[in-house]
C-alpha cells in the first residue's frame, strides 16, 4: 500500500499565544466562530485539529461544530498549502476562454492534482471562483501574484520561475 | 457631525471633484478655481491592479516628486472606470485625456510631456477610440463604450477616491441620509421607495419598498439591516466594483433603510476574496464613525445606526438570503426554509432586511432625485438601471450600467464593441449557475427582469457572459452543473441528488455515451427539482441545462446521436488529424507530443495515431503550418 503523507502539528507556543488573544477577542461575540477560523486560519495557515480543538474549549462549543463549519466553507483548509499556492480561476469568463486546459497543465507539470499539495510542500493548487479580474481572463494566481492571459505554455514557464526561486519567497 | 458642518465640506471639494465631470472647456474654468492644475485619475479596483496599476501609481508618484508637480498635480486611486480589458487605465483633467493599458514608462512619459507645465497630450498613449482622424480628442462620454450607458449605481465610480469620505460627501454623499433624517418619515422613505419601483439587484427582483415595509410593519425590540456582498456568481463582479469604487453610498443607504425599518444594527456579509473592498470598506467605515455620520445621534437626531462587517468564506449558496443569516450567526451556512421571511424572523430569528449591494447603490438618488425620475428611467414593470459585468468573447470585456430596455444586441455590438477574431456571436448567458442563455435569435430582447425569465434565463445579479461559436453549450451546462454540485450544501435531498444526477447525464452526453430518452429524463428531473428544492440554488439548478435544451437540442443531439461536438469541445469526441496537404514534415509535432503519438520522416507527412492521442492539442498549437486540425 502506498504510504500517505501525514502532516504532523508543528504549532509554537508564539503561535498559542495569539489564538487565545483571538478566541477572549470574540468569545463573546455572536456569530463570533467564522472570524476566529478564519484568523487562525492567518495564524497557523491552516486548520488542523489541534487548532480546531483549542477553538471549540476556548469558545465553549462543541469540536463538531468547529469541525463542521471548518469543513463547509471552500476558503478553510484543514491541511497545509504549498509556500507557493497557485490558484486557477475557474470563474465563467476565464472558463470559455480556456482555464481547464492551464489546471490541466498545472497538474501534469507538477504531478498533483487540485486541492493537493507537492511532497516537498513547495506548491499547492487550487481552482477557484472568479477572482474578478475578468478582464484579464485566463488568470492564475501564485500566492497574490496575478498572472492574466495565460496560455498553457505560460503557465509552464510560470511554474519554472518559481521552481528556480526554489522556497524563497522574497 | 452637524448639518452645517456637512455643507462645509463639501462646499469645500466640490470644485475639486466637479472638474472630473464636466466637458472640457468647463472643466478648465473649474480647475483654475481650485489649487490643483491637473488631477491624474487611477484605477486601483482589482481589475486594474491585477493588470499592473499599482505599479504605474509608484511610477507616478515618483516621477511628480522629481518633477517637483506634486503641488499642482493631484493623483487619486479611484474604483472602476468600467473597461477592465484596456487596463491599467489613468485619465487626466482638467483635459479628460484617457489612458489606456498605460505603463510605468508611459506614466512618467506623461508625467513628462504632459503634465509638466506647457505641455499636452501624449496622443500615442491614449485609448485611441478617443483620438479623432483628425487628432483631436473626444470626449469619453461620445466613445462607443460609454455613449449608451446610464450610471446611476455606478454614478460615482473612477469618479472619487474611495478612501476619502470628503470627496464622497462632495458629490452629495450623506445629504440623502440628513434629508432622510431630517425631514422625511419612515413611512415617506417607505413610500418613496416603493414609488420608485426600485427591485431587487442581487436576482429575484423583488420590490424594494414592499421588502421594506414588511420588516418596519414586524414588531421587535431589535431590527437588523444586511447588505449581501458574497456576490458569488462565477464571472460577476458588479457588487465589488461599486464597494471598491464607492464604498460609502453602500452604508448611507444601509443607514437610510435602517432608519425606515427602525433597526439598529447593520451587517455588511462579503466575500473573503475580495481584498481591496473589504479594505475600503473598512476605511470607509471608520471615517463614518469618525464624522459622526454611524454612531449615536446621527445628524443630532434620536436615530442611532452601526454597521459591522462580516467576512464570507467561499460559500455560492451563502449568497442566498437565509443562508447568508446562518452564517453571519456562525453556522454552516445553510438556507432555512421560508417561511418565516426574513422580515418577520431574520437574521438572530429578529426582523431583518436583506439587499444587494446594487440595490442599495440606487437608494440615495431615489431620496434626492424623487420616486419620479427614477420610474421615468428603465421599461414598464423594470425601473432604473442595471450593471453588467460583461465578460467572455467579447472585445470591450468591463463593466457597463444601461437603462432597464437596452437591448443585448446594443451591449454586444455597441457597448461591447462586439466579438474578437471575426467569430460569430452564439449566445449569451446571465444569472450565472442559475441563470440561462439567450440565443442569437432573440439578440434584439429589450432586458428586463420579465423579458429574461420569458426567455428562460434571469436577470440574476447581472454576469454576462458572451459566448462564441467556439463555445460548447452542453460543455458550458456541464461547467455550471459542476459548479453547483460543488456548491450544494447538502441539506436537502432534490438539490444534493439532483445535481448530481444531471452533472451524471451530461458527463454521460459529452463522453459520447449520451441515449435519446436522457434529454426527457433530464427534463422530469429539473421539473422535480424545481418544485421541491429549499432554496433558489436547487430550484434554478437545472437552468442553464433547460435553456440550452431549448435553443441549442440539436447540440445535443450531434453529441448523443452522431457521437460528435460541432464546437469540437467536449474531448471524448473528437479526433486530432494532420492535413496532408498541409503538412511539410517538419517533425516539431512529433519531437513535441508528450506519449509519441506521431509518426512520420522529416520532410514526409506525419500521422496521429489515435490510439495513443490523449488530445493534449500541443501539437495543433504549435504547427507553423496549420496543418493539425480536429474533427
Amino acid at each position: 500500500m502506498e504510504e500517505k503523507f501525514v502532516h504532523t502539528f508543528k504549532g509554537t507556543l508564539t503561535q498559542e499565544h495569539q489564538l487565545k488573544e483571538l478566541i477572549e477577542t470574540y468569545r463573546t461575540l455572536p456569530g463570533g466562530l467564522m472570524p476566529v477560523l478564519q484568523q487562525a486560519q492567518g495564524i497557523y495557515g491552516y486548520l488542523p485539529i489541534e487548532v480546531q480543538t483549542m477553538i471549540a474549549e476556548g469558545l465553549g462549543i462543541s469540536l463538531s461544530e468547529v469541525y463542521g463549519v471548518a469543513t463547509f466553507y471552500s476558503q478553510f483548509t484543514l491541511v497545509p498549502k504549498g509556500i507557493y499556492r497557485i490558484s486557477v480561476c475557474l470563474g465563467t469568463a476565464c472558463y470559455v476562454k480556456g482555464s481547464a486546459k492551464i489546471l490541466e497543465t498545472i497538474e501534469t507539470k507538477l504531478g498533483i492534482k487540485s486541492g493537493e499539495c507537492t511532497p516537498d510542500g513547495l506548491f499547492s493548487i487550487d481552482s477557484t471562483r472568479c477572482v474578478g479580474a475578468c478582464g484579464l481572463a485566463p488568470v492564475i494566481m501564485v500566492n497574490e501574484e496575478v498572472y492574466g492571459k495565460v496560455t498553457p505554455a505560460q503557465a509552464e514557464a510560470i511554474i519554472e520561475s518559481y521552481i528556480e526561486k526554489g522556497g524563497r519567497t522574497e | 457631525m452637524t448639518l452645517e458642518e456637512l455643507a462645509k465640506i463639501r462646499a469645500e471639494k466640490a470644485d475639486l471633484v466637479a472638474v472630473r465631470r464636466l466637458v472640457k472647456e468647463k472643466a478648465e474654468e473649474m480647475a483654475a478655481k481650485t489649487s490643483y492644475r491637473k488631477q491624474v485619475l487611477i484605477c486601483g479596483g482589482t481589475g486594474c491592479t491585477s493588470s499592473g496599476s499599482k505599479h504605474v501609481v509608484d511610477a507616478l508618484e515618483e516621477a511628480l516628486k522629481e518633477s517637483k508637480l506634486e503641488k499642482e498635480v493631484l493623483l487619486v486611486k479611484t474604483g472602476c472606470f468600467g473597461l477592465c480589458a484596456l487596463g491599467p487605465i489613468m485619465i487626466v483633467y482638467p483635459e479628460g485625456a484617457f489612458y489606456s493599458q498605460i505603463t510605468p514608462e508611459g506614466a512618467r512619459r506623461v508625467v513628462k510631456e504632459h503634465l509638466a507645465q506647457g505641455g499636452s497630450v501624449v496622443k500615442e498613449l491614449l485609448y485611441q477610440e478617443t483620438v479623432h482622424t483628425d487628432g483631436s480628442i473626444i470626449s469619453l462620454s461620445e466613445t462607443q463604450f460609454y455613449k449608451k450607458q446610464m450610471r446611476v449605481a455606478l454614478r460615482n465610480c473612477g469618479v472619487i477616491s474611495p478612501e476619502d469620505i470628503d470627496e464622497y460627501i462632495a458629490v452629495d454623499g450623506y445629504q440623502a441620509l440628513a434629508k432622510v433624517l431630517t425631514s422625511m418619515t419612515p413611512d415617506d422613505v417607505i413610500r418613496e421607495v416603493t414609488a420608485s419601483g426600485l427591485r431587487g439587484r442581487g436576482g429575484g427582483g423583488f420590490p424594494t419598498g414592499k421588502k421594506w415595509a414588511f420588516a418596519r410593519a414586524s414588531e421587535g425590540d431589535m431590527k437588523y439591516v444586511c447588505c449581501n456582498a458574497d456576490e458569488g456568481d462565477p464571472g460577476a463582479f458588479m457588487d465589488r466594483s461599486i464597494l471598491e469604487g464607492d464604498p460609502h453610498c453602500v452604508l448611507e443607504a444601509m443607514a437610510i433603510a435602517a432608519y425606515a425599518i427602525g433597526a439598529q444594527r447593520g451587517y455588511v456579509y462579503i466575500r473573503a476574496e475580495y481584498p481591496i473592498a473589504v479594505q475600503r470598506l473598512a476605511i470607509a467605515l471608520t471615517q463614518a464613525r469618525a464624522h459622526g455620520l454611524l454612531g449615536n445621534n446621527i445628524f443630532g437626531t434620536t436615530f442611532s445606526f452601526d454597521i459591522e462587517i462580516r467576512l464570507g468564506a467561499g460559500a455560492f449558496v451563502c449568497g442566498e438570503e437565509t443562508a447568508l443569516m446562518t452564517s453571519i450567526e456562525g453556522h454552516r451556512g445553510e438556507p432555512r426554509p421560508r417561511p418565516p421571511f426574513p422580515a418577520v424572523k431574520g437574521l438572530f430569528g429578529k426582523p431583518t432586511v436583506l439587499n444587494n449591494v446594487e440595490t442599495y447603490a440606487n437608494v440615495c438618488p431615489i431620496i434626492l432625485k424623487g420616486s419620479k425620475w427614477y420610474s421615468s428611467i428603465g421599461t414598464a414593470t423594470s425601473k432604473g438601471t442595471k450593471v453588467f459585468a460583461v465578460g467572455g468573447k467579447i472585445t470591450n470585456i468591463g463593466l457597463v450600467e444601461i437603462p432597464m430596455g437596452t437591448t443585448l444586441r446594443e451591449i454586444i455590438e455597441e457597448i461591447g464593441g462586439g466579438i474578437p477574431d471575426g467569430k460569430k456571436f452564439k449566445a449569451a448567458q446571465t444569472g450565472g449557475p442559475s441563470g440561462g442563455c439567450i440565443p442569437a435569435c432573440h439578440i434584439d430582447t429589450p432586458i428586463d427582469y420579465d423579458s429574461l425569465l420569458a426567455l428562460g434565463s434571469m436577470m440574476g445579479s447581472g454576469g454576462l457572459i458572451v459566448l462564441d461559436e467556439d463555445t460548447c453549450m452542453v460543455d458550458i451546462s456541464k461547467f455550471y452543473l459542476e459548479f453547483t454540485v460543488a456548491e450544494s450544501c447538502g441539506k436537502c435531498t432534490p438539490c444534493r441528488i439532483g445535481t448530481r444526477r444531471l452533472l451524471q447525464y451530461l458527463e454521460k452526453i459529452t463522453s459520447g455515451h449520451g441515449e435519446p430518452e436522457d434529454l426527457e429524463k433530464i427534463e422530469e428531473l429539473a421539473l422535480h427539482m424545481k418544485s421541491s428544492s429549499l432554496c433558489a440554488l436547487g430550484q434554478t439548478a437545472s437552468n442553464p441545462v433547460l435553456s440550452t435544451i431549448k435553443y441549442f437540442r440539436d447540440e445535443y443531439v450531434a453529441h448523443i446521436e452522431d457521437k460528435s461536438c460541432p464546437s469540437k469541445v467536449c474531448k471524448d469526441l473528437i479526433v486530432y488529424e494532420i492535413d496532408p496537404s498541409k503538412c511539410r514534415g517538419c517533425t516539431k509535432c512529433a519531437r513535441l507530443c508528450p506519449v509519441g503519438a506521431i509518426a512520420g520522416s522529416p520532410k514526409q507527412m506525419h500521422v496521429i495515431d489515435r490510439e495513443k492521442c490523449i488530445k493534449c492539442g500541443l501539437c495543433m498549437r504549435n504547427c507553423n503550418f496549420d496543418a493539425v486540425y480536429t474533427r
